[in-house]
C-alpha cells in the first residue's frame, strides 16, 4: 500500500512541537481595548470629512446656465441620462463585454423619461404662473414631429444663451412653448420646488434619490466640484476621499485600470473592468487550488522569517 | 470650535502627488506605507515569551 | 424512548457532530503551538476587534438615524469613530492577508478556511461601498451616481440601485452585517477546528 506522495503547497506536515500556554480571551479583549483606543484617538485628531450634499437649487442658483443647459439636453435626448440605456431606458444598447451584453438582457427596470420626468411633469405640478399653462397645453397638444423641430430649434440658438435679470435669455425664434419651460424650469429649480417634485414622485414618503441624482450626474457643475476634490474616475477618484482624509485605498486595483490603455478610453470600461475584477477575485479565492500561485509562499521564503524561532529549535 | 471639532482639519482640498498616470492622495499614501510597515515590522520584530516557549517543549 | 430512538434525533445528531468537530476545549483552547510566535498572528483578532467597534459606532448612528451625524456634535465624533474604526478593519484585514498569503495558510485541509476569508474580504468592500452611499452628503451623492455606472453594466443596476438611499441604508445596517459577522464567525471556527497552520517543512532539513 503506497502513501500518498505529500505536496509541500497542499499538504501540512504533522506537527510534533510543543505547545505554549494560550489565553484567547484575554487576547481577544486586549485586541477589543487597543483597536477602540486607537479609533478614538483617530477620531479626537481627524475627525471625518461632511462636505454638504448639493441640491438642484443650490445648482442652479450657483450657475444657472449650466442647469439651463443639462434641462436642455435632457430635453433633446443629449444627456447622459437620456441616452443611457438598460435600466433606465432603451436608447442604448449599452456596454459590451464582448458578444454580451448584460445591462440590456436584464431591461429597463428603473424607467426614466427624462422628458416627462425631468421637464414636463415637474411644470405641470407647478400652481398656475402665468404662461407656463399656456406653453404647457401647447406642448402637449402638439405631436412628436412638431416638439422635436422646436427643440431643435432652441438648441441651435441656445448655443448663446444668457444670464439676464434673472431669466434665461435665448433668441429663439421658432421654438414655440420651449423657452417658457426651460426658464420656468430654472426658476423652479432656483425656488427648491424642483427638488421635491423630483423625489416625490411616488407619494408623501419617499427615500429614493434616483431622479434628482440622475440630473444632477448630466451636469457640468456636478463633475467641476468632483474633479476639484480629484474624485473623478480618471484621478484615481473611487478610492479617494473629499479633502485630505484617507480614503478608500482597498480599491486600489479596481480604480488602477479606469487609468491605463485600452480602458481609459473604451465605452465599455466599466463593464471590461467588472470582468477583470471578478476574474481576479476568483484566482484570489482559488490561490489554494492553481499550482504555482499557491507555490509562491514556499519559494519566496517569507515564511522563514515568520518561523524563526520554530526552525531554529528544530535543527 | 466648529462642528467637526477635530484637533487636525482635513477638510480643503487636499494634496496630490502625480508621478506618470499615478495620482495619489498623501491620506492615501500615508496609510499604504504604514500598512507596508507595519507588515515587514510584524515579520522582524521579536515575540516576547522566547523564554517560555522552550521551557515548554 | 429507546436509547437508539434518542441517538437518531436531529438534535442529538447535530450535537454529536458538533461536539466531535469542535469540543469546548478546542473552541476555547488554553494552549497553542510554540510556532505561533510572530506579531503578525496578531492582525486576525486586530480585524475582529476592529469589526466590533465598527458595528458598535454604527449601533450607536442607528440610534439616531442617518442624519443625527450632521446636526450633533456628538453624532459627527460617533461618525468619526466610525469612519476610522472601518479604516483599521481593512487596514488589519490585508495585513492579515498578507501574512496568511506568505504563510501557505490553505495547507493541510484549510481550503475553506482561506475562500471564507476571501468572501469575508469581498463582503467588506460591497458593505464600505452601501456605507459610503449611505452618508447623506455630498460623498455619497458622487459615488453613488459613479457606481451606478459600474454596476449597471454588469445588469446588476435594475436591481441593486445605489442612488435609491432607503435601499442601501437597509443593506448597509441588516442585510450586509447579518453577512460579514455570518462569514466572519464561519471564519473563526474554521481556524478553531482546524487549528493554525503549522510551517513549511525546513527544507534545508529535507534536503
Amino acid at each position: 500500500m503506497s502513501k500518498k506522495a505529500f505536496r509541500p503547497d497542499v499538504d501540512a506536515p504533522e506537527y510534533k512541537g510543543g505547545y505554549s500556554p494560550y489565553d484567547i480571551i484575554k487576547e481577544g479583549t486586549i485586541a477589543i481595548v487597543i483597536v477602540a483606543m486607537l479609533t478614538l484617538i483617530l477620531a479626537v485628531f481627524f475627525g471625518s470629512p461632511d462636505e454638504k450634499a448639493i441640491t438642484v437649487k443650490s445648482w442652479s442658483n450657483a450657475d444657472p446656465i449650466d442647469f439651463a443647459q443639462t434641462a436642455l439636453e435632457e430635453l433633446n435626448g443629449t444627456s447622459g441620462t437620456a441616452g443611457y440605456g438598460a435600466p433606465y431606458n432603451h436608447a442604448a444598447v449599452g456596454q459590451q463585454l464582448g458578444p454580451l451584453t448584460l445591462g440590456k438582457w436584464v431591461g429597463v427596470h428603473i424607467p426614466i423619461n427624462t422628458v416627462k420626468d425631468f421637464i414636463v411633469s415637474p411644470l405641470q405640478s407647478q400652481p398656475a404662473i402665468p404662461g407656463l399653462q399656456p406653453a404647457l397645453s401647447q406642448w402637449t397638444s402638439a405631436s412628436a414631429s412638431t416638439q422635436n423641430g422646436w427643440v431643435a430649434d432652441y438648441t441651435k440658438a441656445a448655443t448663446k444663451m444668457t444670464w439676464s435679470n434673472g431669466q434665461v435669455v435665448v433668441n429663439a425664434t421658432n421654438s414655440g412653448p420651449v423657452p417658457v419651460m426651460i426658464n420656468d424650469l430654472t426658476q423652479m429649480a432656483r425656488s427648491g420646488a424642483l427638488d421635491q417634485a423630483l423625489i416625490t414622485g411616488s407619494g408623501y414618503y419617499t427615500t429614493d434619490y434616483t431622479k434628482p441624482l440622475l440630473f444632477l450626474a448630466d451636469s457640468e457643475y456636478f463633475g467641476t466640484l468632483a474633479d476639484k476634490q480629484h474624485l473623478t474616475g480618471s484621478q484615481w477618484g473611487m478610492m479617494n476621499e473629499t479633502g485630505q482624509y484617507p480614503g478608500q485605498a482597498w480599491l486600489w486595483l479596481y480604480t488602477f485600470w479606469y487609468q491605463i490603455p485600452p480602458f481609459n478610453t473604451s465605452a465599455n470600461a466599466d463593464v471590461l473592468i467588472w470582468g477583470m475584477m471578478m476574474l481576479l477575485t476568483a484566482l484570489l479565492l482559488l490561490v489554494p487550488v492553481i499550482p504555482g500561485l499557491r507555490a509562491i509562499p514556499r519559494k519566496t521564503k517569507v515564511y522563514r522569517l515568520i518561523w524563526r524561532e520554530h526552525y531554529s529549535n528544530h535543527e | 470650535m466648529s462642528l467637526l471639532g477635530s484637533i487636525i482639519n482635513l477638510d480643503g482640498y487636499g494634496h496630490y502627488l502625480h508621478w506618470h498616470f499615478i495620482l495619489v492622495s498623501v491620506g492615501n499614501l500615508v496609510v499604504v506605507s504604514l500598512m507596508v510597515v507595519t507588515f515587514v515590522a510584524a515579520l522582524l520584530l521579536p515575540f516576547p515569551g522566547k523564554s517560555r516557549r522552550k521551557e515548554n517543549r | 424512548m429507546s436509547i437508539t430512538e434518542i441517538e437518531r434525533q436531529w438534535t442529538t445528531r447535530l450535537r454529536k457532530r458538533v461536539e466531535g468537530k469542535l469540543p469546548p476545549e478546542k473552541l476555547l483552547p488554553d494552549t497553542q503551538p510554540a510556532y505561533v510566535s510572530s506579531w503578525i498572528y496578531v492582525f486576525g483578532v486586530a480585524t475582529l476587534a476592529a469589526l466590533i467597534v465598527v458595528i458598535g459606532t454604527g449601533v450607536i448612528l442607528a440610534i439616531r438615524g442617518p442624519l443625527w451625524w450632521h446636526q450633533s456634535f456628538i453624532g459627527h465624533f460617533v461618525n468619526s469613530l466610525h469612519l476610522w474604526s472601518v479604516e483599521i478593519f481593512f487596514f488589519s484585514m490585508i495585513v492579515h492577508l498578507w501574512g496568511k498569503f506568505f504563510m501557505g495558510a490553505w495547507r493541510g485541509g484549510r481550503t475553506f478556511t482561506w475562500m471564507t476569508g476571501v468572501v469575508t474580504f469581498i463582503a467588506s468592500i460591497v458593505t464600505g461601498l452601501t456605507g459610503y452611499v449611505s452618508q447623506t452628503n455630498f460623498d455619497s451623492q458622487w459615488i453613488s451616481t459613479q457606481a451606478k455606472d459600474g454596476i449597471n453594466a454588469t445588469g446588476g443596476g435594475a436591481f441593486f440601485n445605489v442612488l435609491n438611499f432607503g435601499q442601501m441604508l437597509m443593506w448597509h445596517i441588516v442585510i450586509l452585517p447579518i453577512a460579514a459577522v455570518l462569514l466572519t464567525a464561519l471564519h473563526v471556527l474554521m481556524v478553531r477546528v482546524k487549528g493554525v497552520v503549522p510551517p513549511y517543512e525546513d527544507e534545508a532539513k529535507v534536503a
